[in-house]
């Protein structure tokens, strides 16, 4: 296949290769009509951010589909209530269509409140409801009233943007139970956690990094996430935002509104690990002298238990290629790094929602030659598997069957991880995972390997 | 028993808790990916195409592409129209499709593009081009399910695509349903050894298990020839399988328009309906069941009798897709085993007139028949229902692990396990196959919570 048949041409500036002249992605814009893309939509930015909240009755205002196709589909994990793993849905049908859906998202959400006593309700408009028109606002308002719980309209109508602006219509609408719960008893070191989801119980690694440190968790926002300390959360001191900016426009209101800092950190690989420890016991140092020394060994802790398991991988792994496409490039940046540790060279990076200052970063830290990608869709992540003749492809689970079908390794590194990857022991199984996706024997018999395998004999035959 | 399955007033709840369908848009897309050199197209938002293809690469484990005409605001208030030719275009530089299966959303149908019409000029504007087919489907996804979607879509191609009474070919029309890849392999292989030429519509059994590659291909080898399609109009006979099937089909098309005789039967499951298929197709070929099979019926009663204490009386939620409840039921029924209660998301089908015919004479009590549940509806009852196994796709594990009994994995989608798109159900076979799992669900069941241990069961 060429170049010109794979890359369409309108595609063509959201592709870069580092060292090849200044990197000018042009990303966020509305995907390519026709383009199979991997980006999902409105709906579901919204729903991957507030799902994880606990004990909140979540009501997808729609017909079925949007509803049942994320009806539990991440393993974020509650230490209590399971409400958020229920897929609740008003399941519109012609004649709501026809006479409006109003009537019934009432009588839905007054059931469904009485049913499961929830401490929140949010509700998500889909594509339809921003046609017909249905004032999901008043109504919200009108049950909210009634039961007497925050009811949340979430303006997340599909087709009213990406992904990305369904992060900023969650931030929207959790921001409206922020401030309205009592702070009295929240201690001066203290953080709320936002952007993790509590994939394979994650935050709670992160929280007992914190903990061992002194810091106390008021809100996780929102993995495992209670309606009740997002209430409170604008009592911490500081905010942690992780990742791709799902919830970088709530940490933005709270600095604005109750002048809550925040501070960026990912949880992924050891560097970013370890700094972003560092950072929150740097910004505690004054009100607590000794974070930074309980930081220090709680980190060599961590290294003297993590490297010595983390060398034995790495023999194995030395020089292999791996390419990533995820969902936010702050990922890919922990990402480039962790693999480092493992000896891997990584070939290709792509993420669905990157910005501008993301991909002058990820130029920053590849090397030269490696391609660069802003919303990329099965053609071109292939194209880009074969050339670079990748070991072990990183990304979610639209992508793993492209791998497959191509004999390459895959490691699930996408909301439906079921192996925790964050944190020091993060790494350790990010390691053995992507062992057992690269070593194992079965790559031999794909015909891309097996037809190689076959060459190379043939030519030490022939030598 | 002959009286009627009895309907029960169901609890009447406004909102919907853990569907069991699927939207009509995911089922249009499935039938589109059985024809050969097609790619499904969903006119709407982008959000569609991409939990589409997610929900259904989990079950199959394959690539699954579906393009999506991806509108925004501007296209939604000023019509969706030019995104869609635009679309297609990009779809025909990327793909180069030999057919572009495009169905409608939710979106598309509210602000009422006229997608017909959209195509038209797509053709006179393009003309010069060398054009894919294309075929549309209408499928608002507040109307009907996953099924509607699909029966609508296999309509459509039919509709679309053979337009003219072509020659006697001597061929046979199968209209399989959404059946497991390997069902439709099995299917081949019964209408070979009948000496009958099958056009299968759609056949996924390629499409959606294919081999390992050494190149990407951009749309997978196989499906429903569209040469073939154009010429089902020639055929001897259509045979469709649904006792629940809209009356406007595929083959009542083929029947109407042509004069092609069109069979609609149950899905081949268990002894009985697959005995009305082999009949079927004894009587449209002329020839008699070949022994092969003769032996595969022969076993399968062997194996009925030799394992029919283990599940005699045992109570059974059967749920899914309409016509494979009907399917299922036929099977558990004649075995011995007690449907308590048949559900579907789907409403209107006749479903209760359905399993009324297919448990007739064999069942001992009427099951429970429900169109239009949710997995809430069922778990209500779970304490009467009582349960001792669930059969259904794999949405229904949660409560199947709630009350601690086993789940029988059948039909789409099998997100929790390995190889669903490989499980046979249809004909003798796969009745066998059906009987044994079953059977070793109960008996799976019984040694784990015996303190015992048996060895010999």
């Amino acid at each position: 296949m060429t170049e010109t048949t794979t890359i369409l041409e309108e595609r063509k500036d959201q592709i870069h290769l580092t060292g090849q002249g200044a990197i000018d992605i042009a990303c966020n814009r509305e995907s390519l009509a026709g383009a199979v893309s991997q980006r999902a939509c409105v709906f579901c930015g919204s729903r991957v951010v507030l799902y994880p909240i606990a004990d909140a009755l979540h009501l997808v205002h729609g017909p079925i589909g949007c509803a049942v196709y994320t009806w539990d589909i991440r393993g974020s994990l509650s230490s209590g209530p399971m409400l958020h793993r229920l897929s609740f849905s008003t399941d519109l049908q012609e004649t709501d269509v026809i006479f409006g859906g109003e009537k019934k998202l009432e009588a839905a959400l007054i059931e469904l409140i009485d049913r499961h006593h929830p401490n929140a309700a949010f509700v998500y408009s889909t594509c339809i409801v921003g046609i017909i028109g249905d004032d999901v606002e008043a109504v919200c308002r009108r049950v909210g009233e009634q039961k007497g719980i925050p009811v949340l309209p979430v303006q997340s109508e599909g087709f009213k943007g990406n992904k990305r602006a369904g992060y900023e219509a969650a931030c929207k609408a959790m921001f409206k139970l922020v401030g309205t719960g009592d702070v009295g008893d929240v201690p001066p070191v203290s953080v709320n956690i936002l952007g993790d989801f509590n994939l394979a119980g994650e935050i709670w690694i992160i929280r007992d990094y914190l903990e061992r440190m002194g810091v106390q968790v008021v809100a996780n926002i929102t993995g495992d996430g209670r309606v009740a300390d997002i209430r409170r959360c604008h009592g911490a001191a500081l905010n942690l935002v992780q990742c791709s900016g799902a919830t970088m426009e709530l940490a933005k209101m709270m600095e604005e509104q109750y002048g809550t800092p925040f501070e960026r950190v990912s949880y992924l690989g050891i560097e970013d690990m370890a700094e972003s420890l560092y950072k929150v016991a740097d910004f505690f140092k004054d009100k607590d002298p000794g974070i930074v020394e309980r930081t220090q060994k709680l980190v060599k802790e961590e290294l003297e238990r993590l490297m010595p398991e983390l060398a034995r991988y790495r023999k194995d792994l030395e020089g292999k290629k791996v390419a990533m496409y995820v969902g936010g490039s702050f990922k890919a940046f922990s990402l480039v790094k962790a693999f480092r540790h493992l000896g891997m060279k990584v070939v290709m990076v792509g993420s669905q929602t990157g910005t501008k200052e993301d991909y002058a970063e990820l130029e920053q830290i590849t090397d030269p030659g490696t391609v660069i990608i802003d919303d990329a869709n099965p053609l071109e992540l292939s194209h880009f598997i074969k050339e670079k003749d990748v070991d072990v492809f990183v990304g979610g689970v639209k992508e793993r069957p492209i791998a497959y079908k191509l004999g390459v390794g895959f490691c699930d590194h996408n909301h439906e991880r079921k192996e925790a990857l964050e944190g020091f022991v993060g790494m350790l199984n990010f390691a053995r995972e992507i062992h057992s996706s690269a070593m194992s024997p079965v790559w031999r018999f794909a015909p891309r390997r097996a037809n190689r395998i076959a060459a190379e004999k043939k030519e030490a035959v022939n030598e | 028993m002959s009286s009627a399955a009895i309907i029960r007033k169901k609890p009447n709840f406004v909102s919907t808790t853990n569907a069991c369908k699927l939207c009509t848009p995911l089922g249009a897309s499935l039938a589109f990916r059985g024809v050969e050199g097609a790619i499904p197209f969903l006119h709407g938002s982008q959000g569609c195409a991409t939990y589409m293809r997610r929900y259904i690469i989990s079950h199959f484990r394959e690539p699954v592409d579906i393009a999506s005409s991806a509108l925004g605001e501007k296209q939604a208030i000023y019509g969706g129209g030019p995104n869609l030719k635009k679309g297609i275009l990009n779809v025909m530089k990327k793909y180069e499709p030999a057919l572009v299966g495009i169905a409608t959303t939710c979106l598309t149908e509210t602000i009422g593009d006229d997608v017909p019409r959209a195509l038209l000029e797509f053709k006179n504007e393009f003309g010069d081009l060398d054009l894919p087919e294309t075929v549309y489907v209408n499928t608002p996804s507040y109307s009907g399910t996953h099924m509607d979607g699909w029966h609508g879509a296999v309509r459509s191609l039919v509709t679309q695509l053979c337009t003219g009474k072509t020659p006697d070919n001597g061929r046979v029309n199968i209209l399989p349903s959404l059946v497991s890849c390997e069902d439709v392999r099995h299917l081949f292989d019964i209408c070979r050894d009948f000496g009958i030429k099958a056009t299968i519509l759609p056949d996924i059994s390629e499409t959606l298990d294919g081999p390992a590659l050494e190149d990407y291909v951009r749309i997978p080898t196989g499906g429903t020839p569209i040469s073939e399609i154009k010429e089902m109009s020639g055929a001897r006979a259509t045979i469709e399988f649904g006792r629940c099937m809209p009356p406007q089909s595929g083959g009542t098309s083929l029947e109407d328009r042509f004069g092609v005789p069109n069979h609609r039967i149950g899905l081949p499951m268990g002894l009985r309906e697959s005995d009305r298929f082999f009949e079927t197709l004894e009587d449209v070929s002329g020839t008699p069941m070949p022994r092969r099979y003769e032996l595969e019926r022969g076993r399968l009663v062997d194996a009925y009798v030799d394992g029919h204490k283990y599940i005699f009386g045992k109570r059974a939620v059967v749920y899914g897709e309409e016509d494979l409840v009907v399917g299922l039921t036929a099977f558990l029924s004649e075995i011995g085993v007690d449907v308590v209660l048949a559900g579907t998301g789907a409403r209107r089908k006749g479903l209760s007139e359905a399993i009324a015919r297919v448990t007739d004479g064999v069942a001992r009590i009427a099951p429970e028949v429900r169109e239009g549940v949710d997995f809430h509806d069922i778990a209500a009852e779970a304490g009467t229902l009582a349960p001792d196994l669930l059969v259904g796709h794999s949405k229904g594990y949660r409560y199947a692990k709630e009350w601690n009994v086993p789940l029988v994995r059948v039909g789409f989608p099998i997100h929790d396990r390995f190889g669903g798109q490989r499980t046979p159900t249809l004909g003798y076979k796969g009745a066998l196959t059906l009987f044994d799992r079953v059977v070793n669900a109960v008996l799976e069941k019984k040694q784990s919570d015996s303190p015992i241990g048996y060895g010999y069961l």
